[in-house]
């Protein structure tokens, strides 16, 4: 809020940055009308405008029924990975930003350099060494090989870090050790409940990484069983130029939509949780 | 002290452990195989730095290396450039909707690359996208952007589009934490919103953008994704050695010389590193 008058709104400067809504909303628009189409109506109707036929729910009830309703073991896939991937990096990156910030240990310095260097370098970049790795080791086609990879977040632990020195004050933790609590409980009934808001972001960032994973599981996993959503939709689309393969882009287009729903759909509901982590830790410098 | 000091380890020791397993031990995994070479007869041998002199004099690996860094050069200014003018405009208060416009623009953040680039492939395809609606309606023929010749530059569109959203809410957190008493003393002294912009609100973003800088600098540097999944759309578009990550991960997947793949996979690694240590060395430099 600006303690200021308020300031006069601008028609000219609200049309400007429309112009950038407009960039960022027209592609969704077009999948959310798309996956009304039928696949006649897909390559014959205009992209930006309803087809004849309104197919949504044909559309949905075919993305769940093709090839026995892998789609569904798809989503599950996608629930478990998000599940123990995104929750246990998270909670690695808070107890180890907790760590770091309260306590003083030897190799302290040495640990935050490390992981510091690690956030310049991106899984990605060691998507293939991590798979050589893993195949030696026997995990690849497992579900460990794409969760293992994803409890990481180097990203998440320099938030939490900047999160704890902040939001909690060293004072309570010794009144705490005075009384003769154990650090884990401190942690847990003291530190955690000052530490929710950053710990929202951090899950939401998280979340979206293992969400829209695709390198790791493309490299790691044969089996489709295992595949998530966005290798499911990619292996549909590929089907098209396989000789004899199904041809199946409505599928792919309304698979698509239901994928992005429920990220989509988080990130309205938190808004006030992503803004407010990303200020408080993001920008510290 | 003693006590502490083993607690300490403790809240950070699963992190650690995982990021031996998963940072480490690749990287040390990865030299390791880079100094040898596997064949089909003869099994494998010690080659020494063979692979990396392989590497440097390989045309594919700089063409692949080029790409990307002609990305970077390109896609990161202008896509970080109107990040910071949305950024602007939607802290200057001036706009109806703020709320609207930051979550709008926000969004495509949380749409998977891999759903991302398949709507691009879809919409900017000749077959039934909207560029193929265009050239029907009005006869014409708009070049091809899934052709060789553009499809760097909708590979750009495309990753300009996923993160212009988030890169606009690290620089829109940067000006939100600016004191606004600095505004108000700015307004007695006369001055109007373009010299507040200049004199307190950029200075104020330095930090942010270095931010958003690196993490940029990372994505150019290892674009797999969204040619990866372009590849099947428009097939002779994306070459085998697009990208490095493309060219590592065809070397070992499609080529069997998981050697020369590891070696790859290593240069690109310190490459980043370093390219991204000296862009935050460079800018930051004067400050602090």
């Amino acid at each position: 809020m600006n303690t200021t008058a308020a300031k006069k709104r601008s028609t000219t400067l609200t049309l400007i940055t429309g112009l950038m809504v407009i960039y960022t909303l027209l592609p969704l628009v077009w999948l959310l009308l798309s996956s009304t189409k039928s696949q006649e109506d897909l390559l014959g109707s205009f992209g930006l405008w309803f087809g004849k036929d309104f197919a949504l729910f044909e559309n949905i009830a075919d993305v769940f029924a093709y090839q026995d309703g892998i789609f569904g073991r798809w989503i599950l896939n996608t629930l478990f990975y998000v599940v123990v991937g995104a929750g246990g990096a998270t909670i690695l990156a808070a107890l180890a930003g907790y760590g770091l910030a309260k306590f003083d240990f030897v190799g302290r310095k040495a640990v935050f350099a490390v992981v510091l260097g690690g956030i310049a370098v991106p899984p990605t970049a060691l998507a293939v060494p991590v798979f050589l790795m893993f195949a030696k080791m026997g995990l690849t086609d497992t579900p460990w090989a794409v969760i293992i990879p994803s409890l990481l977040s180097p990203f998440g632990l320099y938030l939490m870090w900047t999160y704890s020195t902040e939001a909690v004050p060293t004072e309570i933790l010794e009144s705490a050790r005075v009384d003769g609590a154990g650090e884990f409980r401190t942690f847990f009934k003291l530190a955690l409940p000052l530490l929710a808001p950053g710990l929202v972001t951090v899950l939401l960032f998280n979340l979206v990484a293992t969400w829209n994973n695709f390198f790791i599981p493309l490299i790691m996993l044969k089996n489709a069983d295992l595949y998530p959503l966005t290798l499911g939709l990619y292996s549909w689309n590929r089907q098209a130029n396989t000789v004899g393969g199904d041809v199946v882009f409505d599928l792919v287009i309304t698979g698509s939509l239901l994928t992005i729903i429920p990220l989509t759909v988080a990130f309205l509901f938190l808004q006030k949780y992503w803004q407010q982590g990303l200020a408080a830790g993001s920008v510290k410098q | 002290m003693t006590r502490r000091s083993w607690t300490g380890w403790q809240f950070t020791g699963p992190f650690l452990a995982v990021f031996a397993l998963v940072y480490l031990a690749p990287i040390i995994y990865s030299a390791y195989l880079s100094v040898f070479r596997t064949q089909l007869v003869g099994g494998t041998s010690f080659v020494g730095l063979e692979n990396y002199t392989k590497a440097f004099s390989d045309p594919q690996f700089w063409e692949a290396l080029t790409r990307v860094s002609l990305f970077l050069l390109i896609q990161v200014p202008i896509m970080l450039g109107l990040a910071l003018l949305v950024a602007l405009a939607i802290d200057s208060g001036r706009l109806y909707g703020t709320g609207f416009f930051r979550i709008s623009i926000f969004l495509p953040y949380a749409v998977p690359s891999v759903v991302a680039t398949l709507m691009a492939g879809f919409l900017y395809g000749v077959r039934f996208g909207l560029v193929g609606s265009i050239n029907e309606t009005f006869g014409l023929n708009i070049a091809d952007p899934l052709g060789p010749d553009w499809i760097l530059t909708t590979i750009g569109n495309v990753v300009t589009w996923q993160y212009i959203g988030y890169n606009m809410l690290i620089l829109y957190s940067g000006l939100k934490v600016i004191d606004t008493s600095l505004y108000e003393a700015a307004a007695i002294d006369g001055a109007g919103e373009w010299r507040i912009i200049r004199a307190i609100k950029l200075p104020a973003l330095r930090g942010p953008l270095v931010v958003a800088g690196i993490f940029s600098i990372v994505g150019s540097f290892q674009l797999f994704n969204e040619p990866q999944v372009l590849d099947s759309l428009a097939p002779n578009s994306i070459t085998t050695y697009f990208t490095p990550n493309i060219y590592a991960y065809q070397l070992s997947f499609a080529g069997q010389q998981v050697n020369y793949s590891a070696t790859i996979a290593l240069i690109m690694g310190v490459a980043t590193m370093i390219v991204a240590y000296a862009f935050q060395r460079r800018s930051m430099k004067g400050t602090l």
